[in-house]
């Protein structure tokens, strides 16, 4: 083992500081190919990682990459380049370590290309970027060590799955390359390892002690529906003068936001108190970041941005406002109030509504008994390691055998079969197409054995598109004045569309008035006092975890609720009542008419894609029976469809066997396939993402890629997109497994209950929003009715 | 389902694949078929689309011939995604064009991405007159009843977004029919400049709903 630089250990004496077991162990394996750590927050888990790289690079390194770390976080890179400078310029060692991401400076870059660091921090994305640069294997010379970092959360998306396929090639570039993955706690270790790499030493470290957590006692009830906890506002400033460092975490941007404004027209005693959310400018992020880090903030109020690892001052409590949907994220958010090892993180739940008090008491109850979700992903998905073929086309010529060997020694892709890289290789060199049109135009060649861009120019375009992160389109938004004006923050594309001059809406905690749209960007000037029209960012929605939601249904079936708040053990106590409550055993549904149209509640709890997949497939077949349903919108518990007809005879509509084929023949038409076939298709590089700064404006160019999907469906239906769209709508998307799960759990039991109106637990859907209207007959009727009273209205008809 | 309306005199279908047809001229028009699109974008070094447009787009045609059996096809400009299209989708789709064509009077008319000639038989003009009637590619401000397409133009009703025809007492503004094409809006300036007020537009779709044109 070679020993810490002693101007480093003099360094920690002075500071006062102790190694913990596990930096020493992680010293003492640093010659192990693989070494995945886990440790809770605030164990000094990433100096753990980088002490390794520090005693080999010594108090006078040559020049030359020697570590590449990568973090799932912008923000969490330039934390890092902090934490690790000050011990690095303490101990006067001369390594260099620079950041990387879409946010350094072109100069930067170029500059970091021609002379790379000692230390390279940097995010998938960014990486994926360097390695498709022909100069990537110069680049890249001399790497020893990659430490990725918050393995656990990067490992659950595509962007873990193109992360292991770029160290695949890392390690063919240096076949003496060794891996380190930091993680938080997991509730399977082994996968994580076999992620990382086949034969990955696991290394745990002590847990730590239990956190402190409860619900939030408020003297208002939370509302019946909605997010956002406002009502909690008075509650949670009492809370935040009560503690040194506060972070508010919100399920969403929008949420966030109006929560934000709301606390400060609250907060009399004017607290320093900021918001961090990833759709606003990097100015704004970049101040409040720095305003944490010097301990000026008392609370924060930010979203799954900072989610992960950031160590910033003395946060001594957490506030999670809304569900949170999923143990695992509770349990690392919570982690992130004291950041001293072996003290107990602090924290407080705040449902937002009646339905998620009951889910914040599963979430407690399973946080106290060390249980944690996780659902296990399938094999590398194929879009990823389409755009990474194009991406390693981009850096140069290769051949099709030494890549395959190379993509399936990355855990992910280890039983992709030749036949199936194969037809990778084919979608991305001709189309895949089973009319071969593209002869003359394919995109790669093979010559002489080595397949290359048949137009090398193509290689700047391929490179913009690179990545797996999908943002639904946005527009910036900008103070109008002279100069160009202030930058605040990006709103969703379709959002800006309602717009009309004059409308308000939040961003940044203020109220602002759109002026108008100028070169894709959302001018807008100040309008205190205004009420605001809410900003709709595009807020991730995590399905409720099966974890959860089992643990939900068995609260139901205590007698009483001495746990629950009184509200909302009445609001129980009146459902068992008036209907009932669902429980594990059956699959409880509610019919009842209400403002003219019939109802049907299906309470599933199966999670938000599953209850929508559901309200699809029911949608189908009440459509084929003559039911004209009109719509319908899902939840986490439950699917509220509503129509013409009632429903009177449920089981037919459950049937796993139809249920099963609805899947295949719907799975063509509807509006969820089509979203996932875009975002394939955009991994996949069939078509551009539309926000790169070169969107497209002439009105012939752009077209929707829902008539690509009907045009590859009508003529090649068994295309590689298709089948990977519909592979990825199932298991993610679409989520019909736990669709099969429940009624494989409730078999015949299917309970129809009808009431003359909305029963309580109903209620709450009502105000619902995401709701998805059904194209069928009645849309028809509605869309002809309408047409005619337009035209009778102007007199036309 | 067409949509049937009286402009200078003459009875026109408006027909829900966005085909136009004007039953005592048996003339059947359509605009900006866009042949050809997947193959321009793909020479260009970009996405290797589904190259299957012309296809699909011809189809439509097929069916619309088929319905009206017209003795005039009037092809309104943007045939081709350009003229190199025009030369590959000849060579793959010729007998299929060639039977299309057969036995009737075949109109192409120029337009912004397809000027100049085409190799294909038929005649080739930069309009047309049929009194009382006027064929152009792009809308002219001055003109007093013509026909016309460029645009796409598209509109929302009920919460969908379709292509449609708009039309007022001087021009007709045809939707685009080709598969791979985008549309505008009929609130953009440039559409709502040109149509008077009191215009309509008509959704193609599962059949051709009239509305008062959206601005």
């Amino acid at each position: 083992m070679t020993p810490l630089p002693p101007a480093l250990t003099a360094w920690f004496a002075t500071k006062g500081w102790d190694l913990h077991p596990h930096q020493r162990d992680m010293l003492a394996r640093a010659q192990a190919s693989a070494t995945l750590l886990i440790a809770p927050t605030g164990g000094g888990k990433t100096l753990a990682g980088f002490l390794p790289t520090l005693a080999e690079l010594g108090p006078n390194p040559p020049p030359g990459l020697h570590t590449l770390y990568i973090s799932p976080l912008k923000a969490l890179t330039a934390d890092i380049r902090r934490n690790l400078t000050t011990p690095i310029e303490g101990a006067g060692l001369r390594i260099r370590v620079e950041d990387r991401t879409g946010d350094t400076t072109y100069t930067q870059r170029r500059k970091q290309r021609a002379d790379p660091p000692h230390i390279l921090l940097t995010t998938p994305e960014s990486l994926a970027l360097l390695l498709s640069y022909e100069d990537a294997p110069r680049i890249f010379r001399g790497l020893q060590r990659v430490i990725i970092d918050e393995i656990h959360a990067l490992a659950e998306s595509k962007r873990g799955d193109q992360l292991v396929l770029q160290i695949a090639r890392l390690q063919t570039l240096n076949p003496g390359l060794r891996r380190v993955g930091l993680s938080a706690t997991v509730e399977n270790p082994a996968t994580l390892a076999r992620f990382l790499a086949p034969d990955t030493g696991i290394l745990q470290a002590d847990p730590g002690p239990d956190p402190d957590i409860a619900m939030l006692d408020t003297d208002d009830a939370p509302p019946w529906s909605g997010g956002g906890g406002r009502y909690a506002i008075p509650a949670i400033l009492n809370e935040v003068t009560r503690h040194r460092t506060t972070l508010i975490f919100h399920n969403t941007r929008a949420q966030a936001e109006l929560f934000f404004h709301d606390l400060w027209l609250a907060n009399t005693d004017s607290l320093p108190i900021g918001i961090h959310h990833g759709s606003l400018s990097r100015e704004q992020r970049d101040r409040v970041e720095q305003a944490m880090t010097h301990g000026a903030l008392r609370a924060v109020v930010c979203t799954g941005s900072l989610d992960l690892g950031l160590d910033w001052g003395d946060v001594d409590l957490v506030i999670q406002v809304g569900a949170p949907k999923n143990v695992k994220r509770l349990v690392q958010r919570i982690g992130r109030a004291n950041h001293r090892y072996n003290a107990p993180s602090k924290a407080l739940l705040v449902p937002a509504n009646r339905f998620e008090v009951v889910e914040c008491q599963a979430a407690l109850d399973a946080v106290r008994a060390h249980r944690l979700d996780g659902e296990p992903r399938g094999p590398g998905p194929r879009d990823v390691l389409c755009q990474h073929i194009l991406a390693t086309a981009c850096a140069g010529p290769f051949a099709a055998d030494q890549l395959y060997g190379e993509v399936t020694s990355a855990g992910p892709y280890a039983s992709l079969t030749r036949a199936e890289f194969d037809a990778c290789l084919d979608f991305v060199a001709t189309g895949g197409y089973a009319l071969r049109a593209y002869d003359r135009w394919q995109r790669l060649k093979e010559t002489a054995g080595r397949w290359h861009l048949r137009d090398p120019r193509a290689a700047a375009l391929i490179r913009q598109n690179l990545g797996t992160i999908l943002d639904t389109d946005t527009l910036k938004v900008r103070l109008k004045n002279q100069f160009g004006g202030t930058p605040l923050g990006e709103v969703e594309e379709d959002f800006a569309a309602t717009l009309t001059p004059g409308d308000t809406f939040l961003i940044g905690g203020q109220i602002v008035r759109y002026e108008g749209l100028r070169e894709l960007t959302v001018e807008v000037s100040r309008a205190p006092g205004r009420d605001p029209k809410v900003a709709v960012f595009n807020g991730s929605k995590f399905a409720t975890s099966t974890l959860l939601a089992d643990r939900i249904l068995e609260i139901f079936q205590q007698d009483s609720w001495p746990d629950l708040p009184a509200h909302t053990a009445e609001w129980l106590g009146l459902q068992r009542e008036v209907s009932r409550l669902p429980d594990p055993q059956s699959l409880l549904l509610e019919s009842f008419p209400h403002d003219g149209r019939e109802h049907l509640v299906v309470y599933g709890f199966a999670g938000r894609n599953a209850q929508q997949t559901l309200g699809l497939l029911l949608t189908k077949q009440m459509e084929d029976q003559g039911l004209a349903p009109l719509g319908f919108v899902a939840t986490d518990y439950a699917t509220l469809i509503w129509g013409l007809d009632p429903v009177t005879d449920p089981t037919p509509l459950f049937d796993p066997e139809t249920l099963r084929q609805g899947l295949d023949t719907w799975l063509a038409g509807n509006a969820v396939m089509k979203r996932s076939f875009r975002a394939t298709a955009i991994i996949a590089g069939l078509i551009e993402r539309s926000n790169q700064g070169r969107r497209k404006t002439g009105r012939q160019a752009t077209f929707s890629s829902d008539i690509l999907y009907d045009t590859i469906r009508k003529y090649d239906p068994d295309h590689l997109l298709l089948q990977i769209t519909r592979e990825e709508a199932l298991r993610g998307l679409i989520d019909f497994s736990r669709i099969e799960a429940l009624l494989a759990r409730v078999g015949q039991n299917i309970t129809l209950i009808r009431r003359p109106r909305v029963t309580p637990l109903a209620a709450p859907l009502f105000f619902e929003p995401g709701r998805i209207p059904v194209q069928g007959q009645g849309r028809d009727r509605l869309a002809s009715d309408a047409a005619q009273k337009l035209m009778a209205a102007a007199g036309l008809a | 389902m067409h949509h049937r309306l009286e402009f200078h005199g003459q009875t026109l279908h408006l027909m829900p694949s966005g085909a136009l047809y004007w039953p005592s001229r048996r003339l059947l028009a359509v605009s900006d078929l866009h042949l050809g699109k997947s193959e321009r974008l793909a020479r260009r070094g970009g996405a290797l689309l589904p190259p299957y447009e012309t296809q699909a787009t011809l189809e439509k045609l097929d069916r619309d011939l088929e319905a009206t059996d017209p003795a005039t096809v009037i092809c309104l400009g943007d045939s081709f995604d350009d003229l190199t299209a025009a030369e590959g989708v000849w060579e793959t789709n010729a007998l299929w064009l060639t039977r299309l064509m057969a036995g009737r009077d075949w109109i192409w008319i120029t337009g912004n991405h397809d000027p100049g000639p085409l190799e294909l038989g038929g005649a080739h003009r930069g309009e047309v007159e049929l009194t009382p009637l006027t064929f152009r590619h792009i809308a002219e401000p001055s003109e007093a009843a013509e026909i016309s397409g460029h645009y796409h133009p598209k509109a929302r009703l009920a919460g969908q977004t379709r292509p449609c025809f708009l039309v007022d007492d001087a021009r007709m503004i045809l939707p685009a029919y080709g598969v791979y094409t985008g549309g505008l809006l009929t609130d953009h300036a440039a559409l709502s400049g040109l149509m008077k007020s009191g215009a309509l537009a008509v959704l193609t779709g599962p059949r051709a709903l009239a509305i008062p044109m959206p601005r």
